[in-house]
């Protein structure tokens, strides 16, 4: 459904994301995860065709049924598909809907922009009826309501009915739970899969949370440093990584074990700037195992759908 | 950066013609001369003369003097009874910042220019009293803006430290809140500068500001108003040197805003 | 209950601002009745204009029968003249009104555009073109703005009146022509300092995450920020704009005084000048009145505009 090949986002001459390339079938849900900076939510805007003026994408980026590459398509192929065929739901719910403007009329709204329905009443009944699919109550009073007068978890239900609202073919969601309480977090997650689920959507799921991609993913692939690291379904990358950047996170979130010192396992370092990843291996001066041969970039070892890019994985080495 | 160094250069002109003219200037600015009347630009009158025979670059050159004075009066009225007066509202009991608030409101319903005529009818028109007037009108902007700058420092965290070890309110307020709402007052005395120098342009031409002798620029424009079709050169000295003051403040006040607050820059830093 | 408590304290902030114009003509020097009477007034001639003035009276009794008269519509009558001054006050007020509407519509047709456009484009040449040219405009002062519009239209191209004024309803085309100049010299200098806040406050809206939605939706970047943010950046311009207009009122005076029109502005200059005292705080007292009546409906109009403050206040 879609397909991205050789994307490759920069500022200016600073590379932010070098040579990202994944499939996503529909009805299939893949992850992509990875530390704040390493490019995640900037691919996913890349995909979406919603970059800012200052950064700009190279590469291919394709949707099953356009001929076009989106990379670089016009703002009229873009914006006719954005909302019908791609929908996103972002980051900030408290900030994502129009403050002076009532809920019913926004999520309405989605149904208009592509004429999916006629009038206006046709597009408040059916506005009312995806406030019901994403289980909010008392839908007709909660539609006359002013985002302000909502929770940050009902805002991003809101959020994703609009998203949901023209059946899309593929569904972003980024980090959409990282700013709700833990408790609200599962049912959101539920009702994410459940609307890419009924419309057999492709779902890609950007989050830094593994036990995130554990629930709601199937496959994974791992960002860091603008690349893709690794990849593989989630049982596997999750319970056997290869790549030490995989095994670091994977390390980093186990709470349960302590190492010699009786302190919990974090990566060594911060994530870089953008811009100051050593050349070679963007992960080696974080890595433990790194030598000489990481200074010389690592080629991907394995399947696309399946391997890694690691000269020393952590099954032995390639 | 653009803004601040053109502002910089803009102000530091009218600064240093206002300075030089104490010292020097070609002509007497206020030397009626029948038999020099209206000339035009000269080797010896660069701007040319008036319509009494009075050296344009001369009154130019003084007139700057009186920008400059009224700008700090207006100001400096304005922001040495604005400041504490926020400062205090966000510093002090919540009683006497709805105090403040209710004040600066009912100042807000005089207008600038009905305060000059006001002070104008009770003491006298005199570029003192009007600006004077403009500066108490003035003061419910540094007064709101010293109030909303104060709150935020009040609520980061290095101040409910230094509450905790025991520092007291005024204490609080002269060592981490005027520093830091320092730069934003600044800003707006920038700002007011130029603000201030239209409204001395505009009282000077109702006969409400500046008083003859005293070249000002705006008594130039007002003296020259109908040569307009004959000598436009009259109207457009003065006029130039008003837009260019005004723009060289409001523009120093911007490159100056930018400095302070970086989030902003790009957002009005092309402004 | 937030707009009772709204009105509440319009009515405090009137009242007391009614005690300060009365005070301060109370404590300015001069004897009206003297001024009236010239210098060779007698004795019982002056007693007897002061008691028919009412200025023999204590303050208090002076100040509640002048506030009584404004409450019932009664605006006393000139200390010069003799006239009565509510009718020819609201003659004036209605020429300022005018002029200043007239301003205002010019303000707002020229800066919502433009600020709109200076802030969509801000990276292009174009946005920072528009910039530039609000920010000098901004610097003239509007009585320059006028003087050299009468030069071009009414004195070069004779296209247009260089000054007076027709009432709309003795010659609306006349009155029409008549409003162009002094509406263009006051709105187009207003037009340039809203210009920079219009462009800042979309510029604020454009980097909202709503509007991030509204794109994701499927809206063009033009159609995105039309729907959903200009109502949003209206707040803070209807804030600037209030203060414009308060400002515009007074302010006037001076375009007034460049083309010759018979204003508000226009009265209180005379009345300073004649030391007319009670025409002065009579018309101060109005345009005091009107600035608080431009506050209050701008901070009702916010609520119409922002749901979000319908509580919170």
């Amino acid at each position: 459904m879609l397909k991205v090949d050789g994307l490759n986002i920069a500022a200016g001459e600073l590379p932010l994301v070098s040579d990202v390339s994944f499939t996503v079938a529909g009805g299939e849900r893949v992850g992509l995860i990875g530390e704040s900076g390493s490019g995640k939510s900037l691919t996913a805007s890349a995909v979406f065709g919603l970059l800012s003026d200052d950064v700009s994408a190279a590469g291919s980026v394709r949707l099953e049924g356009v001929d076009e590459n989106l990379v670089g398509a016009s703002e009229n192929l873009l914006s006719s598909l954005r909302g019908s065929r791609l929908a996103m739901v972002f980051q900030e719910p408290m900030t994502a809907l129009n403050p002076s403007m009532r809920i019913v009329d926004q999520v309405a709204e989605a149904r208009l922009i592509h004429r999916t329905v006629g009038d206006r009443a046709a597009a408040h009944r059916d506005a009312l009826r995806l406030l019901e699919q994403v289980r909010l109550r008392d839908v007709a009073e909660l539609g006359r309501a002013y985002p302000h007068q909502l929770s940050g978890g009902q805002r991003q239900r809101v959020l994703l009915a609009i998203a949901l609202a023209n059946d899309p073919d593929v569904l972003i969601c980024d980090e959409p739970t990282t700013a709700l309480d833990v408790t609200v977090q599962a049912q959101l997650l539920d009702l994410i899969v459940k609307g890419a689920k009924e419309r057999t959507a492709a779902l890609l799921f950007i989050t830094h949370d593994l036990a995130v991609v554990a629930t709601v993913c199937e496959r994974v692939l791992v960002m860091y440093g603008g690349r893709i690291v690794e990849s593989g379904p989630v049982a596997e990358v999750l319970t056997a990584p290869e790549h030490r950047y995989t095994k670091g996170l994977l390390d980093a979130s186990d709470l349960e074990t302590v190492d010699e010192g009786g302190r919990l396992h974090a990566i060594a370092g911060a994530v870089p700037a953008a811009g100051k990843f050593p050349s070679g291996c963007v992960f080696r001066n974080r890595c433990p195992r790194a030598d000489e041969q990481c200074e010389v970039s690592p080629p991907w070892f394995g399947e696309p759908a399946h391997g890694h890019a690691c000269w020393h994985p952590v099954g032995g080495d390639a | 950066m653009r803004n601040l160094v053109i502002g910089a250069v803009l102000v530091g002109l009218i600064v240093l013609a206002a300075l030089i003219s104490f010292l020097w200037t070609p002509f007497d600015p206020t030397q009626v001369d029948a038999a020099l009347r209206l000339q035009g630009p000269s080797g010896a009158h660069w701007l040319g003369t008036d319509r009494f025979g009075r050296d344009l670059v001369s009154q130019l050159m003084v007139g700057a003097r009186t920008t400059l004075y009224v700008g700090i009066v207006a100001v400096g009225v304005a922001a040495l009874v604005g400041t504490p007066l926020g400062v205090f509202a966000a510093a002090g009991p919540r009683w006497l910042g709805e105090i403040v608030l209710r004040a600066n409101d009912l100042v807000l319903a005089f207008p600038a220019l009905l305060l000059a005529i006001m002070f104008g009818a009770a003491f006298g028109a005199s570029t003192l009293t009007a600006m004077i007037a403009i500066g108490v009108a003035t003061v419910p902007s540094f007064a709101r803006l010293a109030r909303a700058s104060a709150l935020q420092v009040l609520s980061t965290e290095y101040v409910l430290a230094a509450r905790s070890a025991g520092r007291t309110g005024p204490a609080i307020s002269v060592r981490h809140v005027l520093p830091n709402i320092a730069g934003l007052i600044i800003v707006q005395c920038s700002v007011s500068f130029g603000i201030a120098v239209l409204a001395e342009a505009a009282l000077s031409y109702l006969g409400l500001g500046t008083q003859p002798p005293t070249p000002s620029w705006g008594r130039m424009l007002q003296e020259s108003q109908e040569l307009l079709a004959v000598q436009p050169r009259l109207l457009i000295v003065p006029g130039v040197a008003i837009a260019l003051a005004v723009l060289g403040f409001t523009l120093l006040g911007d490159g100056l805003r930018d400095r302070f607050d970086p989030r902003l820059e790009g957002a009005r830093a092309q402004g | 209950m937030a707009l009772l408590r709204k009105a509440g304290i319009f009515l405090l902030t009137l009242a007391i601002a009614s005690v300060l114009v009365f005070a301060f003509m109370a404590v300015l020097p001069g004897d009206p009745a003297q001024v009236a009477l010239g210098v060779n007034a007698t004795p019982e001639l002056l007693a007897q204009t002061r008691h028919a003035f009412g200025i023999d009276r204590p303050l208090p009794a002076q100040y509640t029968d002048w506030v009584g008269g404004l409450l019932t519509g009664n605006f006393g009558r000139s200390y010069i003249t003799g006239d009565a001054i509510g009718p020819q006050l609201v003659d004036r007020f209605e020429v300022t009104l005018w002029l200043v509407g007239a301003a205002t519509v010019v303000a707002v047709i020229v800066a919502v555009p433009l600020g709109t456009l200076a802030a969509a484009r801000h990276r292009k040449a174009s946005g920072t073109v528009v910039s530039g040219l609000s920010q000098l405009g901004a610097a003239i002062p509007a009585f320059l703005a006028g003087i050299v519009l009468v030069e071009i239209f009414a004195v070069s191209l004779r296209i247009l009146p260089s000054g007076g004024w027709t009432p709309p309803d003795a010659d609306p085309v006349a009155f029409l022509k008549g409003l162009v100049l002094p509406a263009l010299s006051l709105g187009l200098v207003q037009a340039a300092v809203l210009t920079r806040y219009v462009r800042s406050a979309v510029l604020d809206v454009l980097r909202e995450d709503y509007l991030r939605t509204a794109r994701a939706k499927g809206l063009k970047p033009a159609q995105a920020l039309v729907r959903h943010g200009l109502r949003n950046a209206a707040v803070p311009v209807m804030t600037v704009l209030g203060l414009q207009l308060a400002t515009l009122l007074i302010g006037a005076v001076v375009v007034e005084r460049v083309f010759v029109i018979p204003g508000l502005g226009s009265m209180l200059l005379d009345a300073v000048g004649s030391r007319d005292l009670i025409v002065v705080q009579d018309v101060v007292m109005v345009l005091v009145a009107a600035v608080l009546v431009i506050n209050l409906l701008v901070d009702v109009l916010y609520t119409v505009v922002d749901p979000r403050l319908r509580r919170a206040r």
